[in-house]
């Protein structure tokens, strides 16, 4: 039992994982991008005098580090996410109106950044000794000491953005009609692996060393299982977050990669300035000039316009 | 059409941001009169020598496909995936978050959840699990996969023809998924099976013989650049040079050819002259590169490569130095993300550089064409146009930036600058309305055509309510813009949801307020012809 769960599983997710981010990653490369299709998102640089404020030069790059900086903003801030906007049609008065809507952004934002710091804490189960700078972001996060045993900040926001997330999907009806199963099943295997991550701390100790020891032995290759008993509740949890990483490559989870493949987003508005070759371009049918005068040749004779044959 | 379309306040009414329907997977396949555009007319495919050119209709329960239309449509999409990173990405990526949702102007104009950018991607992300991705081939419906069947594509073809191309929603996806370029790849994939429409189609042909959309020969257009001098001099007595196809100019001029044949696209072209002439340009128009326009780009990326070479070619027999360009917005699309790419490099070119000014423009040191904004706000800048902005003072100005200068170039500054120094009174439409946030017209990318008005109003919505609301609180009563498709289909947008307020261009402006060396009296009409303000004034006062 516990060797298929607590070595078998963990190791075939592993293998998928990477394997299926390859083989997806390798299929993106692999596609040409044939045209430079940057979506500018303010003023370009063109005249000098035009002067553009910093967000400016990320949201309409002018040269890769600018991209890059785009990319950034992009990647740790939801910077496109920030300029959402709620429509709504006030028939009686005529009226379309736009307010800003930041609840995505925000739930968004909370959601990714503390899945960050709960994977870093994470790892000192990798390691031994821990190095110092997990310890930093453990304390920083179990600053509230809520409960005992701590009860990190990241555990109640993570469960609180999902949880969100989770409804928003269910209670606006736009976004009940464009969720399908895979979006209700990425939300639901999320939370529980946070739910079960969470239980494992406050209500099911879990013999923390005897995980560790499991951990380091299957980062060896050398996998044991010790001999001190591991909790099953700790075996769901390991269970969820193996599907979810064996789920992953084939899901919607991969735009965590993708937007660094993303073209409106990774090329800079060089367009003008730098050629660009399209690798599988080929010729086309043209209609030359001298077919055309050929055909139009007497009318632009009466015209008076010039000719390349009297 | 005209007199089907309800009136505003019913149109209003049946918009609801609540879905009606319930399945996003089940094909819609009504298709009601006013919200899709006739197909092509197979004579005009054949030629541009398009596959299976035929008599259908999209009411038709037969649409008359060819035998192995499923076969094709799968091969050219996995053709594409591999020709196109975004395709390919783009399908697998979208977290279905709903930001783009209510982005676009179809949607929040019809209400018709399918229109919301990630609703439209869906109806082909659906059939590339199915026939793409494991876990659809294996599980089908349960990953979200959709059998490709004849309902399907006829639900394709209603909703790629229901999207401008605009690129808005890009702007708010935080992968900045382009739903343009799914459309623009599900109207390549729907072309293979001889599915196109005819707005495309004719204007294709038109332009692959006569060098215009419009089908305008040589002789004619010689005669309608004549009617443009002869305007010219009714408005200030000059008569000024309009050269075609001369070689050895200095610069070729490439305008979309409705600014020389379609209201009120005439006056910005008016304009145009009136500057070079002042300014003692050394141009040329061609009648062979006649259209900046590429409808191409509505239709296959090897259909614009074919309309858009005549570009370069003609710049090079002709012997210019650089490539000058008009107002227009898809022309700008794909002259600056795909020309060099498509038909450069144009090495026999020279980075374009202002006689007048001497800047050398940089930002066009590989395609070598300027935008005429860029050239004249740069002209101004340095103070060699002498410009009288109360011959403006007719207008309350308010600028639509046109959805490709603005989120394919980021041509924001130029013609506000232009129009702040040639007129007196601009006003901005709300934030979210304007620069990359703008909205689209509703008729762009092919679809501006009388059969398809009811849907062209709808999508027009948040544009039009937005200038009812500089009108409303300014008095606005004029919407300016740099887009050959604005000018000629927003005049029906302004007038059925703001009423009374003209559409005209920025180089309108500019000729109205140029005062020009070899005039010898006092200006009285604008380049419409209708008497200026302090005319009028003045006149009251003699009497
Ligand atoms: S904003 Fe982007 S990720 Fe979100 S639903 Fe739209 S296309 Fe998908
Ligand atoms: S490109 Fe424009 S028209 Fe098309 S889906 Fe996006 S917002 Fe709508
Ligand atoms: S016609 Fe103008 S507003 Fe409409 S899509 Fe084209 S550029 Fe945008």
């Amino acid at each position: 039992m516990s060797t298929l769960f607590g070595v078998i599983l963990p190791y075939a997710a592993i293998a998928i994982f990477i394997l299926g981010i390859l083989y997806k990653v390798v299929k993106w490369g692999r596609s040409a991008v044939p045209f430079r299709i940057p979506t500018t998102c303010a003023q370009a640089e063109t005249l000098p005098w035009i002067k553009r404020k910093p967000h400016e030069k990320l949201d309409n790059p002018s040269n890769n580090l600018a991209m890059v900086g785009r990319m950034l903003l992009e990647v740790l801030i939801f910077r496109s996410l920030w300029r959402n906007t709620r429509a709504e049609i006030k028939a009686d008065k005529q009226k379309l109106i736009y307010s800003g809507s930041k609840f995505l952004w925000l739930f968004g934002l909370l959601f990714h950044w503390s899945l960050l710091v709960i994977l870093i804490r994470h790892c000192r189960l990798f390691f031994e000794p821990v190095p110092w700078i997990l310890d930093v972001v453990e304390n920083i996060d179990g600053m509230f000491e809520i409960v005992i045993p701590t009860l990190y900040l990241t555990d109640i926001i993570i469960l609180l953005a999902v949880t969100y997330l989770f409804f928003r999907r269910v209670v606006f009806s736009q976004m009940r009609y464009i969720s399908l199963l895979a979006d209700y099943f990425a939300l639901l295997l999320i939370g529980g692996v946070a739910v079960t991550g969470v239980c494992l701390r406050i209500f099911f100790h879990t013999d923390v060393e005897a995980v560790k020891e499991l951990a380091m032995s299957v980062l060896r290759f050398s996998p044991e299982v010790p001999e001190q008993s591991i909790s099953w509740l700790f075996y769901l949890h390991l269970a969820m977050v193996c599907t979810l990483l064996a789920y992953f490559p084939f899901s919607k989870l991969m735009h965590a990669a993708g937007i660094f493949f993303s073209p409106t987003r990774n090329m800079a508005n060089t367009n003008r300035v730098k050629r660009h070759v399209n690798p599988w371009d080929y010729p086309v049918k043209v209609h030359p000039y001298h077919e055309y005068e050929e055909e139009f040749h007497d009318k632009m004779e009466q015209a008076g316009l010039p000719l390349e044959k009297e | 059409m005209s007199d089907e379309v309800t009136s505003r306040e019913e149109l209003l009414k049946t918009i609801d941001y609540v879905p009606a329907q319930q399945d996003l997977y089940k094909p819609n396949l009504e298709f009601r009169p006013g919200t899709w555009n006739y197909p092509a007319n197979p004579k005009k495919m054949e030629h541009l020598e398009l596959p299976y050119p035929r008599e259908w209709s999209p009411p038709d329960l037969d649409w008359k496909l060819p035998e192995n239309w499923k076969e094709i449509i799968l091969k050219g999409m996995e053709e594409r995936l591999n020709r196109y990173r975004s395709l390919r990405v783009y399908l697998d990526i979208c977290v279905r978050c709903g930001a783009c949702a209510d982005k676009c102007h179809f949607y929040l104009g019809s209400g018709d959840p399918k229109n919301m950018p990630v609703a439209r991607t869906e109806l082909m992300r659906s059939v590339y699990r199915r026939y793409f991705t494991v876990g659809g081939k294996l599980l089908g419906g349960a990953a979200g996969g959709r059998e490709l069947t004849e309902d399907v594509l006829k639900e394709w073809f209603y909703y790629y023809y229901q999207c401008t191309e605009c690129r808005r929603c890009s702007v708010f996806c935080p992968y900045g998924i382009d739903t343009c370029e799914i459309t623009m790849m599900g109207r390549e994939l729907l072309n293979l099976v001889g599915l196109n429409i005819n707005w495309i189609v004719e204007p294709l042909s038109n332009c692959f013989r006569t060098g215009n959309h419009l089908g305008i020969q040589p002789h004619a257009f010689a005669d309608t650049i004549e009617f443009a001098v002869e305007d010219v001099e009714d408005v200030t007595g000059i008569k000024v040079d309009a050269p075609m196809n001369r070689k050895g100019a200095e610069i070729l001029f490439v305008v979309p050819s409705a600014d020389y044949f379609a209201e009120p696209h005439w006056y910005t072209f008016l304009g145009y002259l009136m500057l070079f002439h002042e300014l003692g340009l050394d141009y040329t128009l061609s009648t062979y590169a006649s259209e900046g326009g590429n409808f191409g780009l509505f239709h296959s990326a090897e259909m614009m490569k074919r309309l858009n070479n005549k570009i370069y070619a003609e710049a090079e027999r002709l012997g210019v130095k650089w490539i000058l360009g008009g107002e227009c917005g898809h022309m700008w699309r794909v002259i600056h993300q795909y020309m060099d790419t498509i038909n450069g490099p144009a090495d026999f070119l020279e980075v374009p550089k202002s006689p007048i000014t001497g800047t050398v423009f940089e930002n066009a040191k590989a395609t070598k064409m300027t935008h005429i904004a860029e050239f004249t706000a740069d002209l101004i800048k340095n103070n060699k146009l002498k410009l009288d902005p109360s011959r403006n003072d007719q207008w309350k100005i308010t600028y639509h930036d046109s959805c490709n200068p603005a989120r394919a170039m980021g041509l924001l500054e130029e013609p506000r600058y232009i129009i702040n120094n040639v007129a007196n009174n601009f006003y901005e439409m709300p934030e979210n309305t304007i620069r990359e946030k703008t909205f689209c017209c509703g008729s762009g990318s092919g679809l501006g055509t009388d059969e398809n008005l009811e849907m062209r109003l709808r999508g027009g919505l948040p544009r039009g309510n937005a200038v009812k609301y500089v009108k409303d609180r300014y008095g606005v009563n004029i919407l300016t813009c740099m887009c050959a498709i604005d000018k000629a289909t927003l005049p029906a947008v302004c007038d059925y949801w703001a009423g009374d307020v003209a559409v005209g261009g920025i180089h309108e402006l500019v000729g109205n307020a140029l005062i020009m060396k070899d005039e010898q009296k006092p200006r009285t009409v604008d380049v419409r012809g209708d008497p200026l303000p302090s005319v009028e004034g003045s006149e009251e006062g003699d009497e």
